[in-house]
């Protein structure tokens, strides 16, 4: 018997999506420029889904407000990046990474501890109620968007990129921007860090099996309550680092940002199955992929199409590509 | 008599019942007791959220379904009055084939959103009309042939709604009697109609089935009853009314556009005051409604002097500025959740119980 | 020190709007193997639901080793070293065999640290859990689950076991390995609470009997007694087996 006997074929759609549009573009360079960056899309959006799912997924909390974190993460990077003139100025990549690294880290700390509080004041009198998450995070994404335009400022703020992760590469007729390559890096890093926390600590085991059964966790004497404080808090923190990401491919930020990012995830979610990582990360693929090819293709389609692709495996798969047995 | 009207469904509290007669009458002779433009545009809000609220309340507190996309047929109906309208031009005619097509299209709709409803499991479904709701308010403003884009559609209303129509030139108890008096009664009488025959739907024997799907489907569908069929014309009346709404939204802005009725904004009001007011009463609706829209047309007021007066502390002045108002909604909206679950109505109607 | 590990006092038990239990009074003593009968639905499972927290009882008491654990929440429960093997069994079906081991492992960070005698001894009850150690657990057999569930409940040492219907689906050969272990456990000091429909599990390993119906303990006794006593073996056999 096959120990491995593991569902292929969410994953083979990814490179499916690719080829199929192929013949529309036309020009290989322009596809290898689109699929790079439609790629770098869907890794930021991974990296801002992966912990919402896994928030789901393990206490079947629906937290409606994640797009707070994400602005929360946008709006302190670009404060933190504003204050370091010199390195983002520099042409060399190792400055600049000197001043975004530390901008990502602080990102995740505050997007974490903002988080730490949601869960406690928002998220947990509300546990088993549906209606009532759907209501509160909502509720209280509202709140979070309102405090960022009183302590930012409600006007779109512009968020350039460091001067040495500027223009492009060029694979062969293909030119390939620099920072999407990064945001490639970035996002695949993340997965793999995920997967291994998942796969190889007991953490990620208790994590796992809670996402399957909560109650049988319990019982063989884990604080599952415990763990998902922690689940939530580096799902915010992730949101939060994607939320810089965004922030940097966009070049902009504004305080509905979270709103409107918020909406991808969900599709992301719907198309991955709640509570799975490389559901999400699928997804999350598909969804920068279309993204990126329709705006090439038919502009004004563009979230039309991922709402098509969503209502696709839906009918294939009505619980999202690799749904949980609950 | 009043036992008919109300369909039976009595607001069961007397302090409840003395609220909404005093809304009612407010409602009714808003042009004599109130002075000024103003005045007459908040009442006229409140008429129209009341039939907005009221139809989702049907859908969320007796159906039981979360579904974003309720501001999609408000949208429809206002636009169906517009373009109608930009189309054909101004007139009767205009009104009424605009009111059909939207009907009819909100009809399809419904009917598609509610049979997709049962194929998802229902907190993907909710997810889902984030997303499709997201992708209508896109597609207003794209398709800027036929809806005017950003910018939406400026048109003219028939001729006995319009503002210069008089029906003498002498005011009448101080009151002009112009195009929009005329409209305004035709808001009002509009809704009460609708409100009217939403309480009649909930308190048939089709509405006692909406509520045992609500508390538990299966036993439901065990029963006998085809879940399918209910929920869908559940959705498909919800989604009329609110259509009707829209319509009246847009006769009396004589303007439409993204914003005005597809914004995500609506949708956190409607959400605010059905849980406010009280899910599953629909007198919630009406109360609801009253208190969120005078509140939010005066309390910026109220916000600009308290902003003005803390304006040493930049810091508290800027927290109650008349922009923020989202935020002390946001935080009313979270402690209502928490504190009031059974909205206005019911605590009156438990307060009654218990003294 | 008490004799009975496990007590329960007029426990009452609501689910929603249901009255399930009526007033339950139990005793496990130490050391034993106390078997609960009854028919479907007399209350057995939500007996033991309630014994590990998962519900709460809205009267009465449970105390285990002389300490109140009525309102305790269900991880601090386990935690006292009580193992629990719901009747559904809780297995993680996209774990492997190991995880799934692994983390009823408590004191061991990593699969290395599984105690290998012990591994060895349940390997030596239950073949197929070494069989299909590295394969996600949902591929086994009803019966393959059922023994890596209570091999689960034995990876480390633990003073009570609460077992729900563990013979379910079991070959014969197998449930003789499984009265073996129960056996061994025994002898080495481990109470039992075991709710079991198999016979031969009365016959060789029952000390203590108590036998449910619509929500209360209708009899307890040895289970000497009991085989002695064949009138009462009638007027309870519409009920227990």
């Amino acid at each position: 018997m096959n120990a491995l006997d593991f569902d292929w074929k969410p994953m083979a759609l990814v490179p499916v999506l690719a080829l199929l549009v192929l013949p529309f573009i036309g020009s290989p360079s322009t596809w290898v420029t689109l699929t790079v960056a439609g790629l770098a899309m869907g890794m930021i959006i991974f990296i801002i889904a992966s912990g919402l799912t896994l928030v789901f997924g393990l206490m079947d909390v629906l937290n409606f407000g994640h797009g707070v974190f994400i602005a929360l993460g946008a709006f302190v990077a670009t404060s933190v990046l504003g204050s370091m003139g010199d390195y983002t100025a520099s042409e060399n990549l190792w400055q600049n990474l000197l001043a975004v690294f530390p901008a990502m880290v602080i990102a995740m700390l505050v997007a974490g501890a903002v988080g730490l509080a949601f869960e406690r004041y928002i998220v947990r009198p509300v546990y088993g109620n549906h209606l009532k998450q759907i209501l509160i995070t909502m509720g209280g994404m509202i709140i979070g968007e309102e405090m960022i335009k009183v302590i930012w400022g409600p006007q779109q703020i512009a968020l350039p990129l460091p001067a040495g992760m500027r223009g492009s590469l060029l694979l062969g007729d293909a030119a390939v921007e620099k920072y999407r390559v990064i945001a490639v890096v970035v996002g695949l890093l993340v997965f793999a860090i995920l997967l291994w926390v998942l796969t190889r600590t007991k953490a990620g085991l208790l994590i796992r099996a809670g996402v399957q059964d909560r109650e049988m966790v319990e019982s063989l004497g884990y604080r599952i309550k415990v763990l998902f404080i922690g689940v939530f808090v580096a799902g915010s923190a992730l949101a939060g680092l994607g939320g810089v990401m965004w922030g940097l491919y966009q070049q902009s930020i504004t305080p509905q940002m979270g709103a409107q990012v918020n909406v991808l995830i969900f599709i992301v979610l719907i198309i991955g199955g709640l509570g799975s990582t490389t559901g999400a990360l699928i997804g999350a693929l598909l969804v920068g992929l279309m993204a990126n090819y329709t705006g090439f293709l038919v502009p004004k389609a563009a979230l039309f199409s991922n709402i098509a692709l969503m209502m696709a495996i839906l009918l294939w798969r009505p619980q999202g590509v690799y749904a949980l047995g609950k | 008599m009043l036992k008919r009207i109300l369909s039976n469904d009595f607001p069961r509290s007397r302090v409840l019942a003395v609220i909404l007669v005093a809304l009612l009458l407010a409602l009714a002779f808003t042009p004599f007791v109130f002075s000024g433009v103003k005045a007459l545009n908040v009442a006229a809000k409140v008429l129209i959220f009341l039939v907005l609220v009221a139809s989702f309340d049907l859908l969320l507190g007796y159906t039981g379904i979360v579904s974003f996309a309720h501001t999609m047929f408000f949208g429809i109906g206002a636009y169906g009055i517009a373009i109608a309208s930009a189309r054909m031009g101004p007139g009767w005619d205009a009104v009424i084939a605009g009111l059909l097509a939207s009907l009819a299209l909100s009809f399809v709709l419904a009917l598609l959103v509610g049979l997709f409803s049962l194929r998802v499991r229902a907190i993907f479904f909710s997810m889902i009309t984030l997303a499709v709701a997201a992708a209508f308010q896109t597609l207003a403003s794209q398709l800027s042939d036929i809806t005017g884009g950003e910018d939406g559609l400026t048109f003219k209303v028939p001729q006995v709604l319009s503002p210069g129509f008089r029906i003498s030139e002498t005011p009448w108890l101080g009151v002009h009697l112009d195009g929009r008096l005329i409209c305004y009664y035709l808001l009002f009488f509009t809704a009460l109609a609708a409100v009217l025959a939403m309480l009649r739907i909930v308190n048939s024997p089709f509405g006692r089935v909406l509520q045992a799907i609500r508390e538990n489907e299966f036993r439901a569908e065990a029963i006998g009853y085809r879940v399918v069929v209910y929920r869908t014309t559940s959705s498909i009346l919800s989604a009329l009314f609110a259509t009707l709404a829209g319509a009246m939204l847009a006769i009396w802005l004589r303007y439409n556009g993204p914003d005005t009725s597809l914004s995500f904004e609506i949708m956190l009001d409607v959400l605010l005051i059905v849980v406010i007011g009280g899910m599953g009463t629909i007198y919630g609706a009406a109360i609801g409604s009253g208190i969120f829209v005078v509140a939010q047309s005066y309390l910026q007021d109220l916000l600009k002097l308290a902003s003005d007066a803390t304006s040493a502390l930049p810091w508290l002045s800027a927290l109650l500025s008349p922009d923020r108002w989202l935020l002390w909604l946001g935080l009313l909206f979270v402690l209502s959740v928490y504190h009031f679950p059974t909205g206005v109505v019911g605590r009156l109607r438990a307060a009654r119980h218990s003294a | 020190m008490t004799a009975d590990l496990l007590t329960l006092r007029g426990v009452h038990t609501h689910i929603g709007a249901y009255h399930i239990l009526h007033g339950v009074d139990l005793s496990v003593p130490r050391g034993q193997l106390t078997m609960l009968l009854g028919r479907n639905g007399a209350g057995k499972t939500t007996t033991l639901r309630t014994i590990m927290g998962l519900w709460h009882a809205s009267k009465g008491s449970i105390s285990f080793d002389g300490r109140d654990i009525t309102a305790t929440p269900t991880p601090r429960i386990a935690g006292l070293n009580i193992a629990y093997v719901p009747e559904n069994m809780g297995i993680f079906a996209d774990l492997t065999v190991k995880e799934n081991m692994l983390l009823a492992a408590r004191q061991a960070k990593h699969a290395g640290q599984i105690d290998d005698e012990r591994l060895k001894w349940i390997f030596s009850l239950f073949p197929a859990v070494e069989k299909f150690w590295n394969h996600p657990a949902g591929k086994l057999s009803g019966g393959q689950k059922q023994m890596l569930a209570v091999s689960r409940a034995i990876i480390e040492p633990r003073e009570l076991l609460i077992i729900d219907e563990p013979s379910k689906g079991l070959a014969p050969v197998i449930i003789n390995n499984m009265i073996d272990a129960f056996a061994q456990l025994k002898a080495s000091g481990v109470t039992i609470l075991l709710v079991e429909q198999n016979i031969n599990f009365a016959k060789r390993l029952g000390d203590t009997v108590a036998v449910m119906d619509n929500g209360v303990v209708v009899h307890a006794g040895s289970m000497q007694a009991l085989a002695e006593d064949e009138e009462t073996q009638h007027s309870l056999l519409g009920l227990a087996i």
